[in-house]
């Protein structure tokens, strides 16, 4: 029953200097079309609306037929009885209040953000450290009192943080040794120096990239999880819940985490250096001629033992900023879902951030210390 | 071309050629053999249901009779296994999209949570809809209408520029019916439009509802659970049971009927209770009447 559609429109009549608008066709806001633009430009005296030929008529028609009249001080006549109670009823509905917020101009806003966002960030890191010293507190309490400690909870994050992780960093790690001792080859055969890529390979690995490698899948895999976890919780209110009960959410939910990231850190990192070192050893058994097992005892002989402790030392460390990002993150949620994801993410980028911070620091720091 | 002219050409190009007429018949809904189901799960079968024009029909029904399914199998968000919908005396099942976006320019739906839009205010909300359907119409009196309807819809003026997230549950609901009734429908849905509504809120929102019916001369499918609701503004309600609509009536005709959840329903507590103040607030519109 879809039909062509009549345009409303509108016809002028001057009788005796009295100027009668007359509208026509159906008032509609479907056939309202360019009516009311054309009424706008209309800016003669009106004394009379009349719509007495006008046809169906809804809200949109109404409000345009008030406006009009309004605009113009004159009467509406030949106004049916339905047609009188919607113009009354879009009357007294008028409103002049903006559509959006008010937004001030650019520079303005640029510089507010930015102020914004510094603010922010200094409120942050002293909240950060804050919730730093709320751990250590409560990793204080749990000395004191160890029956109280979440036990099982712990377990159940080393399983998630460490053991679930075995697949992907083996997976990883094994790419990431095979890329090292690939390009090493191909750069340092200009001068015919290959053979060092054994102690490219094992020394990268064991001092910066399988732990900084894991640090960043943990980030991924459990720094987001953690401050989606406790971010959900925030919102439904189970964290409200367990305070209003006694048990200490960061006893029971922070601390199983930050320790299983720094407990699990180092192994899953020496693991990582390991497994890289085997697939450089793949590599240089297909490609470049050295057999598998001389590459792993020729790596006993030249990577000092300080290169795994320079490994062993940072794992603890990234494992508990990561963990302390994710939850922190997850505790600050407030309000809608939305935050969760918001949080999240910046949950990961922090984490990640802070990581690769901390490892120039220490790379400095060791290389002071006469371990280079 | 004379300056008019121009005027309305460089909108009137966007403008569609053909619009929906004005439904002149008796039942601007007619269900027939309806059956939906989901894998094994039979929700309606040969499930039948006339709404009359300028009516509010409530439908009511335990949890997981498909009240909603119903709904969303007319306003063409499930496709139904078998039968027949016809809205407008169109069937909506298998349209052709021209035909579908016509049909969808004269119903209007306000969904549970009001699902509105949270990157657009409240006004812009209910600007999406005069946009899409009819982009002819001038951003200026598009602003308008926004203001009015919001207004009409018994939320204050200053909401217009506010987000979504700035309201409370009620004042949503209100934005998701100013956005329902944005197009001047004929036909409205409501899908538990009280449901988490305090008792003062949800008896306004009631009185809204019947109100803004009358005026504009509005249909009105209305899913609720509001046992108030069904008393103060229902002219009809609808009882979903075994997959079917089993009765259809005003609730004193329903009362008549044998069937073990109707009598459950309207004979429970709650139901004594919502009856009693609905009675009861009559009768003080009559003794104030007698004064006045």
């Amino acid at each position: 029953m879809a039909v062509m559609r009549e345009w409303a429109d509108f016809t002028v009549q001057e009788a005796g200097g009295r100027t009668t608008v007359r509208l026509e066709g159906p008032l509609l806001v479907a056939t309202i079309g360019v009516l009311d633009r054309k009424l706008r430009e209309f800016t003669d005296p009106v004394q009379a609306v009349d719509i007495s030929d006008a046809g169906d008529i809804d809200t949109v028609g109404a409000w345009v037929v008030w406006r009009f009249a309004d605009e113009h001080k004159a009467p509406i006549t030949g106004a049916s009885e339905q047609a009188g109670k919607l113009i009354a009823t879009v009357g007294e509905s008028a409103s002049t209040a903006p559509i959006a917020p008010e937004r001030p101009p650019l520079p303005i806003r640029v510089a507010a953000d930015t102020g914004e966002k510094v603010i922010a960030f200094g409120h942050g890191v002293v909240r950060f450290v804050g919730f730093l010293g709320m751990m250590i507190v409560a990793s204080g309490r749990v000395m004191l009192h160890p029956t109280r400690f979440a036990y099982r909870a712990l377990v159940r994050q080393f399983e998630l943080v460490g053991v679930s992780a075995i697949g992907i960093i083996t997976l990883m790690s094994f790419l990431i040794g095979i890329v090292i001792a690939q390009q090493g080859a191909a750069q340092l055969r200009q001068f015919g120096a290959e053979i060092y890529t054994i102690n490219l390979t094992g020394r990268l690995s064991l001092r910066e990239l399988g732990v900084l490698m894991t640090a960043i899948m943990v980030a991924g895999r459990s720094g987001s999880a953690f401050a989606a976890q406790i971010g959900t919780m925030k919102l439904t209110e189970e964290i409200d819940a367990m305070r209003t009960i006694g048990v200490s959410p960061m006893e029971a939910l922070v601390l199983p985490r930050v320790m299983a990231a720094v407990l699990m850190m180092p192994l899953l990192g020496f693991f990582s250096s390991v497994v890289a070192i085997i697939g450089g050893a793949f590599i240089a058994d297909l490609t470049l001629g050295i057999p598998f097992l001389t590459f792993l005892s020729r790596i006993q002989e030249v990577v000092p033992i300080y290169d795994l402790w320079v490994g062993l030392i940072k794992a603890p460390v990234f494992g508990l900023i990561v963990a302390l990002a994710g939850c922190y993150q997850g505790m600050q949620v407030q309000g809608s879902s939305e935050d969760v994801g918001l949080r999240t993410t910046k949950a990961v980028v922090q984490a990640i951030f802070m990581v690769i911070v901390l490892d120039a620091f220490f790379a400095v720091f060791f290389t002071e210390l006469g371990w280079a | 071309m004379s300056g008019e002219d121009h005027i309305r050409d460089d909108v009137m190009v966007e403008a569609r050629d053909d619009v929906m007429e004005s439904f002149g018949g008796e039942y601007p809904i007619v269900i027939e053999g309806l059956r939906n189901s989901f894998g094994h799960q039979v929700i309606h079968e040969d499930l039948s249901l006339k709404v009359r024009r300028g009516e509010i029909l409530g439908v009511v029904g335990g949890s997981g009779t498909g009240k909603s399914v119903l709904m969303r199998s007319i306003i063409g968000l499930q496709i139904p296994d078998a039968g027949t919908i016809e809205v407008f005396g169109k069937n909506t099942i298998g349209a052709e999209p021209g035909e579908e976006a016509a049909v969808r320019s004269r119903w209007g739906v306000l969904f549970q949570g009001g699902a509105l839009f949270s990157t657009l205010t409240v006004a812009e909300n209910v600007e999406v809809p005069l946009k899409q359907f009819f982009p002819e119409l001038d951003p200026q009196l598009r602003h308008e209408i926004a203001r009015y309807k919001v207004v009409m819809s018994g939320l204050p003026e200053d909401s217009t520029a506010k987000y979504p997230s700035e309201l409370s549950g009620g004042m949503r609901k209100r934005a998701g019916l100013a956005r329902a009734l944005a197009l001047d429908p004929e036909l409205l849905f409501l899908d538990e439009p009280t449901a988490g509504l305090d008792p003062i809120a949800a008896a306004n929102f009631d009185s809204l509802t019947r109100e803004l019916t009358d005026i504009l001369g509005l249909t009105v499918f209305l899913i609720t659970h509001d046992l108030d609701t069904l008393y103060a503004i229902c002219d009809r309600v609808a009882v979903l049971a075994d997959r079917k609509v089993v009765a259809v009536g005003t609730i004193p005709e329903l009362l008549q009927l044998d069937h073990p959840w109707i009598q459950e329903y309207f004979n429970g507590p709650r139901s004594r209770g919502a009856h009693e103040s609905h009675e009861r607030g009559k009768s003080v519109d009559n003794n104030a009447e007698r004064k006045a």
